[in-house]
């Protein structure tokens, strides 16, 4: 057997940190359970080490269920960060929130971990156990203040489409199983390639899977549950569901149409055209007309997730490079962006409407600073992060003649924009209200904000590294 | 090919008579001497209190969620248990490291108090 | 003799009742139970393709499906008695404090 260990060291460290996180629980008194994080981070740390000895090696793992390769540890290290970043502005929550519970910190390991095998998996049952891993993680997460009820609500909507969509996308790998006789991808790839009349029973699988992955990246019209999820998790977890859950779904549905479905790409092409239309509209119309942050974000990630979708639909290696760029400066902007909503929300997050965010320009520069820049990011205006992966996303969907796709790509973002520059203009020209509670940054925030904003504007001018990073991973 | 239903029809009577056969039976040959006590519905042999159509504590539940985990996860010791020689030493490793992750989640619900009937 | 065809459609039949039982019963409890057929459905469909193809890894599959759902379902009734103890109810219509 070819047990390959050095390809699931970053997954094997974080479950072993989590395990006894798990152990330490009980006998750590309620006030120093957030102390806990400090070993989570420990955990991440050793996994950054098992990314690190795996560098470069190229191999199919345990019995063909694990990719090595560079997509792999490109993705990797992409989960590692974002987890690293929601750990550190966690433990700050979790304080204000008088949340002692060290489990949050085991479940976000147990969560990374879902993501790691996501992005690595070669095979339908390990690609199914990385979601579910990370699903059923999310779901408790996202219904970690226990005693709110929204916090609640939103878990128990999370839970419900979560659940509905695992069982579509079950029953379409089933079907691709029976219709290949196998779930490893490698060779389900070579039995369509063997036989080209493909059976109804093939598109009925992929058809029902592209459903199930439609809810998890929350594709209209699939995406109904994501604003009240996003509104009703405590921030870090909104961040988590919008950065590392949507990105796993994606990367692993990369792979799956990329590598398992590519002599069906005019088929799902044809799925994929329309979805990416209606996401990116809907996404950035609906986003409009609210008036809470968390919602306005969580309407403009199901939009970033219809520009992403542009990138997939165009399917050349160029839209694999440009997908992987876009994720990182998407999460870089959206992190920033929710953390500035974390701390001007302030305890028990009543600080959310956009009406909040009045006259905040001037009376916290750095907030104000930081908050522009990841909008305007976000909105896709030049020499930020937003427009670049913007501009290599939709420059391979040119490559591919869909000229149609990308006009309409272009016209939403310009609607985009007006809801992005709005919360700008209020927080500048808005009229300050006293506050009860003044707005707090702790040393460790703002030492974050500063390297995501540094960030986002680096990729915006020298997208260069990253992009070289990105080519190399993009081949499979 | 209808033929090879032949087993599922006769297993289907045969359930079907078994409960009538048993219960038709009983009612011949039983003395039928009803008691105010033995109509009561029997609850452990204590006096029963109020409608079993009540709302249950949600202990119950909790016990029940644990009961259910805890219960299924041993169906992989079944298909490890057939292969048990082919998987050699590797084989009893890998199941006592699950069985392990196993134990320090019963040991993590027990320390949490959850098993505690208050 | 009963083929494959026949699975497929009796699996076919348990989905489309678990969709239709998820997307019109308002109970928590009984949407639950409409997500588990779902997932049984799926299990049948696995273990008959397996059987069909003389693969074993279907029937591999089929095990970690049900330990999933099991761990699914432990987490969903978790979260209904959350949901419980902070509203007093079991109806998804009242369900609904954030809108928009």
């Amino acid at each position: 057997m070819d047990i390959n260990y050095t390809a699931i060291l970053p997954e094997i460290m974080l479950s072993l940190v989590g395990i006894c996180i798990m152990l330490l629980i009980p006998f750590v008194p309620r006030e120093r359970q957030t102390h806990l994080g400090y070993l989570a981070l420990a955990g991440i740390v050793l996994a950054f080490f098992g990314v690190a000895m795996g560098w470069g090696q190229t191999d199919l793992a345990f019995s063909e269920m694990i990719f090595q390769d560079d997509f792999g540890q490109f993705s990797k290290i992409f989960f590692l960060f974002v987890s690293t970043v929601i750990l550190l502005i966690s433990m700050n929550y979790l304080e204000q929130e008088k949340l002692f519970q060290g489990e949050f910190f085991v479940l976000l390991l147990f969560a990374t971990v879902g993501m790691l095998f996501m992005a690595t998996s070669a095979d339908l049952i390990m690609t199914f156990l990385g979601l579910e891993v990370l699903s059923i993680s999310t779901y408790i997460l996202a219904g970690f203040k226990e005693r709110e009820r929204k916090s609640s609500e939103a878990a128990w909507k999370y839970f419900l489409l979560g659940a509905f969509s695992t069982a579509f996308l079950l029953y379409g790998i089933a079907f691709v199983y029976g219709a290949t006789g196998s779930t490893k991808y490698l060779q389900i790839a070579e039995a369509i390639q063997a036989s080209p009349d493909y059976s109804l029973i093939l598109f009925v699988g992929l058809g029902l899977m592209m459903v199930g992955f439609g809810f998890k990246v929350a594709l209209a019209p699939f995406h109904a549950w994501t604003p009240d999820v996003y509104e009703g998790a405590p921030i870090p977890i909104t961040a988590l569901l919008a950065v590392a859950s949507k990105g796993a779904a994606l990367l692993a549905l990369v792979r799956i149409l990329y590598q398992v479905f590519p002599d069906l790409s005019q088929q799902w092409q044809a799925i994929l055209w329309p979805m990416a239309v209606m996401t990116m509209a809907i996404g950035n119309i609906a986003a409009l007309t609210q008036s809470n942050i968390k919602r306005m974000l969580a309407y403009s990630s199901i939009a970033h997730a219809g520009y992403l979708l542009v990138g997939l639909t165009a399917h050349n290696p160029l839209a694999t490079q440009g997908i992987l760029f876009y994720l990182v400066a998407y999460a870089f902007m959206t992190l920033g962006a929710l953390i500035v909503v974390q701390i001007v929300g302030r305890r028990e997050e009543q600080h959310t409407t956009i009406e909040d965010y009045n006259g905040i320009g001037y009376r916290y520069p750095f907030l104000g600073i930081a908050l522009s820049v990841f909008l305007i990011s976000l909105a896709g205006i030049p020499a930020t992060a937003g427009f670049m992966g913007k501009l290599f996303v939709f420059s391979a969907a040119v490559q591919s003649q869909m000229y149609g796709l990308v006009v309409i790509a272009l016209v939403t973002s310009a609607i985009g924009l007006y809801y992005y520059l709005r919360v700008i203009v209020s927080m500048y020209m808005g009229e300050f209200k006293t506050e009860k509670i003044p707005i707090t940054i702790s040393m460790p925030l703002r030492i974050i904000l500063t390297l995501l904003v540094l960030g986002t504007l680096y990729l915006g001018i020298l997208p260069g590294s990253l992009l070289n990073l990105a080519e190399e991973a993009a081949s499979f | 090919m209808l033929a090879s239903y032949v087993p599922i029809v006769i297993f289907i009577l045969v359930a079907l008579s078994l409960p009538v056969v048993g219960l038709v039976v009983g009612r011949l040959i039983r003395p039928y001497k009803p008691h105010a006590t033995k109509l009561m519905a029997y609850e452990c042999g204590v006096d029963p209190e109020g409608d079993a159509r009540d709302r249950f504590s949600i202990r119950f539940y909790i016990i029940a969620i644990l009961f259910v985990v805890f219960e299924v996860e041993t169906i992989f010791l079944f298909p490890w248990a057939i292969i048990y020689r082919r998987l050699a030493l590797f084989g009893f490793i890998e199941m006592l490291v699950f069985l392990g992750i196993l134990i320090v989640g019963y040991f993590y619900v027990w320390k949490k108090g959850a098993l505690e009937w208050v | 003799m009963v083929d494959i065809t026949h699975y497929l459609v009796l699996s076919t039949i348990v989905f489309s009742i678990g969709v239709v039982g998820v997307l019109t019963r308002r109970n928590v409890i009984i949407i639950l139970m409409s997500i588990e057929l779902m997932l049984n459905s799926v299990n049948l469909n696995l273990v008959a393709f397996s059987d069909q193809l003389q693969d074993p890894s279907g029937q591999v599959f089929a095990i970690f499906v049900i330990t999933v759902a099991a761990a699914e379902a432990a987490v969903g009734l978790g979260i209904i008695i959350a949901l419980f103890r902070n509203k007093e109810t079991v109806n998804v219509d009242e369900i609904d404090l954030m809108r928009g």
